[in-house]
């Protein structure tokens, strides 16, 4: 190996002819220089990115604390046919703000699900599962049927038929002070079983509930 | 570097040098006037060099057989400008939030000067701009123009799509009628549907789980600020590689050889 074309001397030495290099230098000073700039430079880009980005992030983490709104006396409820109600779901802006439940007492001959303090009074929510139009109900039908792509729901909100991947959004209802409230949403797989509320859309049966997972600032309530 | 072609001015607008004896010592207005704009922009150009980039930019070469397709892409271009004079405009009067939005919408419409005309201009524009860039992509898909050495640029284009696409559905929230909230509704939800992040990108648009206070004002941001921003800037650099790469010929037409390389083969 006589002719071993490779250096044999490191690049790093004071054969550079730089004035004040030394044997064993790494960084040369170019190098720090041009490093020290862009790490200064990211530094404050960071510095104004990285909060306005949290800014415009910030409400997906915003925790929701469940509100109960008073919608008549329990008596006004029959148990065959729905009641509606308009509730406010965001305060503030008016009429976009608001929703209509349809509500009735539960039937124990019909409904399949496990009663307990909650759904004493069944409070569906108009939010079509297959992309949120309002549904309306058509007593002499039975059914919840939604304008815009033909979802339709039977009597419990489940589907019987369309596109919606999941029954009808539901609230938790309480009898409090001789009035029926109306408390948060909650999701409702085929089984009528609670889950957080989702989103339209979202099937919760299966493997759905893995694959849309749910939000950490808007739970059910305690013990349901 | 080659040396750029002088713009190819007509003879008529070409001024011909005064000939010896001819208005001697008389300098008019005129004169004065042309001598003082050439000066100014001599001015600008000798600080920044404009006219070269102006004249490559310009003064391109373009094949044989460009026809009336290939203005489609400026046609897209003027529509785009149209809908940002008009936003611009639009914006002195609309306001973002969920009570006054509807209103102020009813306002430009019915009692400012022209509000109809002009708002009739944005949402008509709209339709012509979507309707505009799907035939530039079409024209550029047909002629094959997206071929070595412009696929960069047909990236470049359907970026642009997609934020035109953008464009068109945060503005249509901003009526805030029945149907443009409902839109909405659905539009969001569709993006919700997506698996796993999903439900955050839902969260993310709406500004929360429900449809609220800032959910308007966040879509007008995206309308007005950030995605016509970034169209602005693409389109610049869509531009920019217009001009470097210049553009096709069409498919019909078939290069002329060189009657050399025919006697060889024969």
């Amino acid at each position: 190996m006589a002719d071993d074309p490779r250096p044999t001397e490191s690049k790093y030495t004071s054969e550079r002819l730089i004035p004040g290099a030394f044997e064993g230098e790494t960084v040369t000073r170019r190098r720090f220089m041009t490093g020290t700039v862009q790490v200064a430079g990211g530094v404050a880009t960071a510095a104004f990115l990285l909060p306005a980005l949290g800014f415009a992030i910030g409400p997906v983490f915003e925790k929701h604390h469940p509100t109960w709104q008073a919608v008549g006396s329990p008596r006004e409820f029959p148990e065959d046919t729905y009641i509606p109600k308009v509730i406010t779901i965001v305060q503030g802006i008016g009429q976009a703000g608001k929703t209509t439940t349809y509500v009735r007492k539960r039937n124990p001959r019909v409904d399949t699900d496990t009663p307990d303090q909650y759904n004493r009074y069944i409070a569906i929510s108009t939010r079509c599962m297959h992309l949120g139009c309002p549904v309306r109900y058509v007593s002499a039908a039975q059914r919840f049927i939604c304008p815009c792509h033909g979802g339709v729901y039977d009597f419990e909100g489940l589907v019987a038929g369309g596109p919606p991947v999941r029954p009808l959004d539901r609230f938790y209802t309480r009898i409090r002070n001789g009035q029926l409230e109306i408390g948060p949403r909650y999701s409702v797989n085929s089984q009528l079983r609670r889950f957080s509320p989702r989103d339209p859309a979202q099937p919760l049966d299966g493997i759905g509930q893995y694959l849309y997972p749910s939000r950490p600032t808007a739970r059910k309530l305690p013990g349901t | 570097m080659p040396k750029l072609p002088a713009p190819p001015l007509p003879k008529a607008l070409t001024p011909s040098p005064k000939r010896p004896g001819e208005g001697n010592g008389k300098v008019s207005a005129k004169d004065h006037a042309v001598e003082a704009g050439a000066t100014a922009i001599d001015w600008i150009d000798e600080r920044t060099s404009l006219s070269g980039v102006g004249r490559w930019a310009m003064f391109r070469k373009i094949p044989k057989g460009t026809n009336w397709f290939y203005t489609l892409g400026s046609a897209t271009l003027f529509a785009f400008l149209s809908q940002a004079v008009t936003g611009v405009f639009l914006a002195m009067y609309y306001d973002p939030s969920p009570t006054r939005a509807y209103e102020s919408a009813r306002f430009i419409t019915e009692q400012a000067f022209l509000g109809e005309f002009v708002r009739g201009m944005h949402k008509w524009g709209a339709t012509v701009m979507v309707v505009l860039i799907f035939l530039h992509m079409a024209r550029t898909f047909f002629f094959g123009a997206y071929k070595y050495p412009r696929e960069l640029n047909w990236v470049i284009g359907v970026a642009l799509l997609v934020l035109t696409f953008v464009m068109a559905l945060t503005g249509y929230l901003l009526p805030f009628d029945q149907r443009s909230f409902w839109a909405t509704i659905v539009a969001n939800n569709i993006t919700a549907s997506g698996p796993l992040i999903g439900p955050y990108l839902g969260d993310f648009l709406r500004a929360g789980p429900e449809f609220g206070a800032t959910t308007l004002s966040r879509f007008y941001a995206i309308h007005m600020l950030i995605v016509p921003g970034a169209i602005a800037a693409l389109i610049g650099a869509h531009l920019y590689l217009v001009a470097k790469l210049g553009t096709t010929a069409p498919p019909w037409m078939k290069a002329e050889q060189d009657p050399k390389l025919l006697e060889e083969r024969a």
